[in-house]
C-alpha cells in the first residue's frame, strides 16, 4: 500500500532532529494531535537573506506522515518564506503517491510548514510591526 | 494420505534461523504473530479432511446409500469431538459457517423466540463486532440491550452485571476471551448469576475454545459460539452449542431442509466439519502442554521488551489472560508507523489510522486507555507454530524499531523535556 518513495523516506528519513526553538532565526511548527495519531514538528532556520537555510522534523504518525514531513524538509531548504508557503499538500501527496486515506498526512505537512513560517514571522514581525506603527 | 513433512513452514520459524531472513535477497515470509486473527491449519487436520473431498464426497443427509452414510458418520464423529471439548452432549452441537454466524443465531434466534415474554439482552462493550452489530439490529427490531462497561483490566464487574439483569432479561452474552486483549471473563461466576436469575447465558468462545478449559455444565453456559480457524482448523466452519436441559429454543436464521435440528438448514460441508472435529480433538489432547509452552514464550517476549524499553504498557489483565496474547502500548510511537518498521513481523495494530475514521480500538478505549496511547498499541499473538527463536527475533526487532521511532517522535522529545502532553493545546484536525 506504500509507494517506493514513502518507503524510502520512512527508512531513510531526511533531516530528523531539532533546532533550538528559542533561536530568533528558527521558526517552529507543531501540528496535529496525539489523540488523532499524527503529530508533526517542523522547524526552519532562516538566513539573513530571508532564505531557509536548514530544516528539521520529528513526527509521530504512520509511514505516510513521516514521509510527508521528511519530504517537506527537503523541499523548503533553499526556498524563501514565500516560496515555502506556496507548497501545496497536493504536491506532497502527488510526489509520494499517497492513497486517498493518507491525504490528511500531506495536509498536515503543509500545515506544519505554514505554522513554522508563522512562528518565525511572529518572532520577527512581532518586533517590527509595532515599530512601524510608531513611525 | 499423509503429509510428507510434519514441520510446518509458518514464517520459516521451525527451520531457518530467523535472524538470517532479514539479509536474504529472496523475499521471505514474515514471522506470523497474529494468532488471534487466524491460525494456520494443523497438517493433521488437513490429513483428516482430505478423504472427504473426492473419495468420500457423499451428502451427509443422504439416507439411502453408503456415500451418505459414510459422510454422516464422519460428521457425527466430528460433532462428538467438538462436544467433548466443552463437556457437552453431541446432540447439543449445531454446525455453522463460523463464530459470526453462531453469534448471530444465538442472539437473534433466542431474542426472537422469547420476544413475547422477554425483550432485554445484556452484553458488554468490548464484545466482537458481530455481537455488537447483531445487538444493534435487535434494538432496531424493538429489543432493549444493555452494554456493560469493563474495568481497566478488561473484565466485567459482576455486581454491575447483577444490577443490569431485569425480569425482562432473556439473555446475557459475554465473550469468553477478548480477541484484542486476550482477557478471560469470569465465566463460572457469570453462569451462576445467570442461572440464579433464570436468564440464558451465551458466550462467544471463538478465542477460548481449544485454548482454555471450558465446561458448559460447570459454567452454566446455555449457548456457546465456536470457530474452526482460530484453533488450527479450516476457515468457513464453526459451531453453536445449544443446551438441551434446560432447553434453549431458537428461531432459525437459515430456512430450508431442516438440517441441524431445524436450527440451521443447508447441507453440511463434511470436510470442514471433520476439520473442526479433528482440531478440537487435537486441542483436547494438547491444550495443557501447549498453554504451558505458549505462556513461557509469551513471558520471555514480554520480559525482553519490558527490560529494554521504558514506557511500554500492557493492556488487559495479565493473570486472567490466554497464554498466546499480548497487547502492548509503546508510548510516543504510532502503531501503524511502528508496523511499517517491523515489516518482517505480522502483528496487528490497535491504531486505526488506515481506516477513514481515525478512531483507535474501541476495546482499548473501553478499558480507559487514552486515545493517544491506544494509537501506539500492537496485538501480538503466539501460537502452536511459534518458536523461541522467532519470539526473540521479534522482540529485538520491535525494540529496535521503537527506539528509532522514538528518536523521531516529537512527543517523546516533549516527554523527555518533562512537558506534560496534556498541557498542550492540540489542534483538532
Amino acid at each position: 500500500m506504500y509507494s517506493d518513495k514513502v518507503i524510502d523516506h520512512y527508512e531513510n528519513p531526511r533531516n530528523v532532529g531539532s533546532l533550538d526553538k528559542n533561536d530568533p532565526n528558527v521558526g517552529t511548527g507543531l501540528v496535529g494531535a496525539p489523540a488523532c495519531g499524527d503529530v508533526m514538528k517542523l522547524q526552519i532556520k532562516v538566513g539573513p537573506n530571508g532564505v531557509i537555510e536548514d530544516a528539521k522534523f520529528k513526527t509521530f504518525g504512520c509511514g505516510s506522515a513521516i514521509a510527508s514531513s521528511s519530504l517537506v524538509t527537503e523541499w523548503v531548504k533553499g526556498k524563501t518564506l514565500e516560496e515555502a508557503a506556496a507548497i501545496k499538500n497536493t504536491d506532497i501527496a502527488q510526489h509520494l503517491a499517497l492513497p486517498p486515506v493518507k491525504i490528511h498526512c500531506s495536509v498536515l505537512a503543509e500545515d506544519a510548514i505554514k505554522a513554522a513560517i508563522e512562528d518565525y514571522r511572529r518572532k520577527h514581525g512581532g518586533q517590527q510591526a509595532p515599530a512601524k506603527a510608531q513611525a | 494420505m499423509t503429509m510428507s513433512s510434519p514441520a510446518l513452514n509458518v514464517g520459516n520459524g521451525s527451520s531457518a534461523a530467523p535472524a538470517g531472513r532479514a539479509g536474504a535477497n529472496e523475499p521471505k515470509k514474515p514471522i506470523y504473530l497474529d494468532y488471534q486473527a487466524t491460525t494456520p491449519m494443523d497438517p493433521r487436520v488437513l490429513d483428516a479432511m482430505l478423504p472427504y473431498f473426492v473419495e468420500k464426497f457423499g451428502n451427509p443427509h443422504s439416507r439411502n446409500h453408503a456415500y451418505g452414510w459414510e459422510a454422516e458418520e464422519a460428521v457425527e464423529k466430528a460433532r462428538k469431538q467438538v462436544a467433548d471439548l466443552i463437556g457437552a452432549d453431541e446432540r447439543e452441537i449445531i454446525f455453522t459457517s463460523g463464530a459470526t454466524e453462531s453469534n448471530n443465531l444465538a442472539l437473534t434466534g433466542v431474542a426472537r423466540f422469547y420476544k413475547d415474554r422477554k425483550n432485554h439482552i445484556v452484553t458488554v462493550v468490548t464484545e466482537h463486532k458481530c455481537v455488537l452489530d447483531t445487538c444493534r439490529h435487535l434494538e432496531m427490531e424493538g429489543f432493549e440491550v444493555t452494554y456493560l462497561p469493563v474495568r481497566q483490566n478488561g473484565l466485567i464487574d459482576l455486581d454491575v452485571l447483577k444490577q443490569a439483569i431485569t425480569p425482562k432479561t432473556v439473555m446475557v452474552s459475554v465473550m469468553a476471551v477478548n480477541n484484542e486483549i486476550g482477557v478471560i471473563q469470569p465465566l463460572e461466576e457469570i453462569g451462576r448469576i445467570c442461572r440464579e436469575h433464570g436468564v440464558f447465558f451465551h458466550t462467544d468462545a471463538a478465542q477460548a475454545f481449544g485454548k482454555i478449559p471450558l465446561d458448559v455444565n460447570r459454567m452454566n453456559i446455555d449457548l456457546m459460539s465456536i470457530s474452526g480457524h482460530k484453533i488450527y482448523g479450516p476457515k468457513g466452519i464453526g459451531a453453536l452449542f445449544v443446551r438441551r436441559k434446560p432447553r434453549v429454543r431458537l428461531v432459525p436464521l437459515i430456512h430450508g431442509g431442516g438440517q441441524e435440528r431445524g436450527f440451521r438448514s443447508g447441507t453440511l460441508p463434511t470436510p470442514l466439519c471433520v476439520g473442526l472435529g479433528e482440531a478440537a480433538a487435537i486441542a483436547k489432547r494438547e491444550m495443557t502442554a501447549e498453554a504451558e509452552r505458549l505462556k513461557k514464550l509469551r513471558d520471555r517476549f514480554y520480559e525482553r521488551i519490558m527490560s529494554r524499553l521504558p514506557e511500554v504498557y500492557l493492556n488487559g489483565d495479565l493473570e486472567n489472560r490466554i497464554p498466546g496474547n499480548l497487547n502492548l502500548s509503546f508510548a510516543y510511537v504510532e502503531g501503524e508507523g511502528l508496523m511499517m518498521g517491523i515489516k518482517d513481523l505480522s502483528v496487528s495494530s490497535g491504531s486505526a489510522c488506515t481506516s477513514a475514521s481515525l478512531e483507535p480500538s474501541y476495546v482499548l478505549r473501553a478499558l480507559g486507555v487514552d486515545e493517544e496511547l491506544a494509537h501506539t498499541s500492537l496485538r501480538i499473538g503466539f501460537g502452536r507454530f511459534t518458536t523461541e527463536a522467532e519470539v526473540d527475533y521479534a522482540a529485538d526487532r520491535i525494540i529496535e524499531a521503537v527506539q528509532k521511532l522514538r528518536e523521531m517522535s516529537p512527543l517523546w522529545e516533549l516527554a523527555q523535556e518533562g512537558i506534560d502532553l496534556k498541557s498542550i493545546q492540540w489542534a483538532a484536525h
